[in-house]
């Protein structure tokens, strides 16, 4: 089963490529750690999802690069190319001369309808490559104009045209001082749009990245490179293959199987104000838990704490809750590795410090002008607001 | 029709932070957004003609290998001369000539003739002039009102030849004084046939303001009626005061001079002279002065042209930086001015640059933005410099800033790695601040003074056109403008409370 890819804007394709770099150098890791044919079936599973096969046997990744100015997409296309072992394919980028200028509205209104049909259909050429198509996995920047605008218009587009798929949107959240300043009213017009036709939005801040590679890894003039790196190890770890219900040589087929979309039950919703005497209060209450083990001993692996009922909602057991995806094959020579892919509280906060920056900027107008002049009213942004209130009440409430 | 570019895939070279397009072939039909410079007046042309020297000289020493590239082709056409007439464009291969997109506008022949008698004859053709001989005397009225409508068509074509040549324009940067005649009066009519001609093409102007010791008796008639034009036409003004530029210049004369710490004043600075004033330094004390705006603009648009890890267009920066339509007023600050290049100094920290940028020693107008409010920032880096050193100067200034209580974290960014030539990094600084009240009120004093006695009003009155509603239009403009400001001043000092927020039923 195939990933799609589709890389907006400079932050997306930046990462895009790490993450297809990584990708690659696992798969071609001599140090499997793993006997020889659990490594060739391993590569063979990461090829069919990531890449497809090109006539002189150079591995082209199965994306399409998408950006509204040519310079980065320029760079990327030549990074890809210069590493000889994989790249993109000829044919699959779509470039204008002037970007989104950090305009939501710019990417949504304009770049969208303007520029749906050629997006469209490189997309569609990219779906016709794979045998069989498990979904998308949209890249893309919260903060600037095209990733976030033209993303979430991309991302509509496809939930129109290929229901049955599965769309997971990678979105970057941006540091909190600014790298843009209107960053938070761009933010939440993607995750407004986003919530109403994406199955899955994975999640980076900016800032914890940062922090990782400060306080982890000691780097001392952090690049966005490094940033992008660690980004797309963390990626690397959760969409590599896993042992499938039958074992060992056999590596599931559904790569975005989770089941994310998890509602609470409508009626019978625990009384608000409860509060379990037991409950740890410094863990944030998750709703499902993914946990991806790789390497040495994954079987013997205690997995005991995360099946704790106290990190989880009352209305769904740790047994439906917490899924574990395993297979020996280490991943990029680490002997053992875990990933943990969280649906929880963990995003209260940075989304209500967004949403009240957003607020408190929309309340004196601010920058609104730059909006309607591209058809982006008052009402589309309170209408915005209106979701993530009740999407910031949801999570609270859990 | 859309139009979609496909990119070949398959590239040579050496890739680093550093390489352009060297090795790669440019596919067909791939053209860049664009950028064209106007001048409009002595003062315009003389800036103007300090910045084609510069840009040169900055894509000379980035681009070893003489292939027209990206980040050319923003600035300049590549031509064959061997073609006559229109049909020389070359968007591909070796540099054969290079032509700017520029347009150059003087009511009098002095300075646009010494530019084309000088060493970059080459690099502008006269369909790219505009010129008369009788010049504006000093009056914005004949500038914008008699030349205004008597050139009005031969500007358009010229315009439209340029933007000919782009698939997609980008950016109109003017260049003018505001005191004098040509440069201000037809400067602003500039401002208005480009607003209808090409609606979507951004309007950055470069003002020069007068001094209060400027010998233009008229100056604030000129600059105030351009004001008006400015609030009305323009996107995005970055105001200069020609006292910051001679303070700027003295000092770095005054270091040069001192002898101190063994200083010697580097032959490849870009950033202060060109190379012919290098030999008469005395003699034009302007060209030092123009050399500073010069790298303004190179600076302002070097994220545009160049790569780096996060990449700031011109449109990006009207957008963020300008929260209300009429609040387009940036100040500028530059950083290094008399480090590294044109001194043998130790070198300074990074850190030290971002300091700098905050320092009012580095800024293009006379301004106290550290005691007003900020309502938006702007910081432009160029060189070896990682997201981690922003944010931890973003973090160390921010204390010392007051910024708007819905903008707290009001900073744009980016990040270019293609540093300036003869420096390892350097820093542009964008503000857009309430501390530029004070310039907007002196000016509006001055012009005052003379207006109660009626003085030198004459002048004015007996062009077509002009009649005494276009001076209480334009001072209330101004005054409605100053009136934003100090409302906005007024909020300085309350404490920043959250709003109640939107209550939702789950």
């Amino acid at each position: 089963m195939s990933i799609v890819t589709v890389q907006l804007g400079q932050c997306g394709n930046q990462i895009g490529f790490e993450v297809f770099d990584a990708l690659y150098n696992d798969s071609h890791c001599p140090q499997g750690l793993c006997s020889k044919r659990e490594n060739e079936v391993y590569q063979e599973s990461c090829k069919e999802r990531f890449f497809s096969e090109e006539e002189n046997g150079v591995p082209v990744a199965r994306a399409v690069l998408v950006d509204m100015e040519p310079k980065v997409i320029n760079q990327t296309l030549s990074k890809a190319a210069q590493s000889g072992q994989w790249k993109y394919g000829q044919h699959s980028c779509f470039c204008q001369k002037q970007g989104s200028g950090n305009n939501w509205a710019y990417g949504y209104s304009v770049h969208g309808p303007r520029h749906e049909e050629p997006i469209m259909n490189l997309i569609q050429k990219e779906v016709e490559k794979c045998d069989c198509l498990s979904g998308f996995f949209i890249i893309m920047s919260m903060a600037g104009g095209t990733g976030s605008g033209l993303g979430a218009f991309i991302t509509q587009n496809l939930q129109d045209q290929y229901s049955n798929a599965l769309k997971m949107n990678q979105i970057i959240w941006p540091y909190g001082t600014g790298e843009v300043i209107v960053q938070n009213y761009n933010s939440i017009l993607t995750l407004s749009h986003l919530y109403r036709s994406s199955d899955a939005l994975l999640v980076h801040e900016n800032d914890a990245v940062h922090k990782i590679c400060a306080k982890l890894m000691n780097i001392k003039q952090i690049s966005f490179r490094d940033i992008n790196q660690v980004l797309a190890h963390q990626l690397g770890s959760v969409f590599q293959p896993t042992y499938s219900m039958e074992g060992s040589y056999h590596y599931r087929r559904n790569p975005l199987g989770i089941n994310w979309q998890v509602r609470p039950p409508l009626s019978g919703l625990p009384p608000l104000g409860k509060v379990s005497l037991n409950r740890e209060l410094h863990f944030n209450t998750s709703i499902a838990n993914l946990v991806i083990l790789r390497g040495k001993d994954v079987h013997s692996a205690d997995l005991g704490g995360f099946k704790d009922p106290e990190l989880y909602t009352s209305w769904l057991a740790p047994v439906n809750a917490f899924s574990a995806w395993k297979t020996q094959r280490a991943f990029r020579k680490y002997e053992k590795s875990a990933a943990l892919v969280s649906n929880s509280q963990f995003l209260l906060k940075p989304l209500d410090t967004i949403v009240g920056k957003a607020w408190n900027m929309f309340a004196s107008k601010a920058y609104i002008h730059q909006y309607t002049k591209f058809g982006i009213e008052e009402e589309d942004f309170l209408d915005s607001f209106t979701l993530l209130e009740q999407v910031v009440a949801s999570y609270c409430n859990v | 029709m859309t139009q979609s570019v496909v990119v070949q895939g398959e590239l040579q070279g050496r890739v680093g932070t550093l390489s352009l397009a060297a090795d790669r072939p440019v596919p067909n039909g791939y053209s860049f957004s664009l950028l064209s410079l106007i001048a409009v007046g002595q003062c315009g042309n003389q800036i103007g003609c300090c910045f084609w020297d510069l840009a040169l000289r900055e894509h000379a020493a980035v681009n070893q290998k003489g292939i027209y590239d990206e980040a050319i082709s923003s600035f300049f056409r590549n031509v064959d001369t061997r073609v006559v007439g229109d049909g020389g464009s070359i968007s591909k291969g070796k540099i054969c000539s290079l032509k700017a997109r520029a347009v150059l506008i003087d009511m009098e022949e002095g300075v646009v003739n010494e530019i084309l008698q000088g060493p970059l004859r080459d690099v502008f053709d006269n369909k790219q002039l505009i010129t008369d001989i009788s010049g504006s005397g000093n009056n914005w009225a004949v500038g914008h009102k008699v030349f205004g409508s008597l050139y009005q068509e031969q500007i358009l074509e010229k315009l439209r030849k340029s933007a000919e040549h782009c698939d997609c324009l980008q950016c109109f940067f003017i260049i003018h004084s505001m005191g004098g005649g040509t440069g201000s009066g037809l400067g602003t009519f500039l401002l208005k046939v480009l607003e209808d001609e090409f609606p979507e093409v951004y309007r950055f102007v470069t003002s020069v303001y007068p001094s209060g010791e400027d010998d233009v008796i008229t100056s604030p008639y000129n600059s105030i009626l351009a004001m008006k034009e400015l609030n009305e036409h323009a996107d995005c003004v970055l105001p200069i005061d020609n006292q910051s530029l001679f303070d700027i210049i003295s000092k770095i004369d005054l270091m040069v001079n001192s002898g101190k710490l063994g200083t010697t004043v580097k032959p490849k600075s870009l950033v202060t002279s060109s190379a012919e004033a290098l030999k008469k330094q005395h003699q034009k004390p302007f060209d030092g002065m123009n050399n500073i705006v010069a790298n303004l603009l190179l600076n302002l648009t070097s994220s545009a042209r160049f790569e780096g890890s996060l990449n700031m267009d011109l449109n990006e920066i009207s957008m963020n930086l300008v929260p209300f339509p009429q609040l387009h007023y940036l100040v500028s600050s530059l950083t290094p001015l008399y480090t590294l290049a044109d001194v043998n100094i130790p070198t300074r920290r990074l850190d030290q640059m971002f300091s700098d940028a905050f320092s009012k020693d580095h800024q293009l107008i006379r301004a106290d933005p550290k005691h007003s409010l900020y309502l938006a920032c702007a910081l432009m880096v160029r060189g070896n410099v990682q997201v981690s050193d922003l944010r931890r100067n973003i973090e160390r200034l921010k204390p010392s800033l007051q910024f708007i209580s819905w903008n707290q974290e009001g900073w744009k960014t980016s990040l270019c790695s293609v540093p300036p030539v003869g420096h390892s990094h350097s820093l542009l600084a964008l503000a857009n601040n309430t501390c530029v009240k004070p310039t907007f009120m002196e000016l509006r004093e001055r012009f005052m003074r003379l207006y109660k006695k009626k003085a030198h009003l004459h002048h004015y009155l007996q062009i077509e056109g002009m009649e005494e509603s276009c001076f209480a239009e334009a001072v209330s403009s101004v005054s409605g403008l100053i009136e934003e400001y100090k409302q906005l001043d007024a909020t300085l000092g309350t404490p920043v409370e959250d709003l109640p927020r939107l209550s939702v039923a789950v």
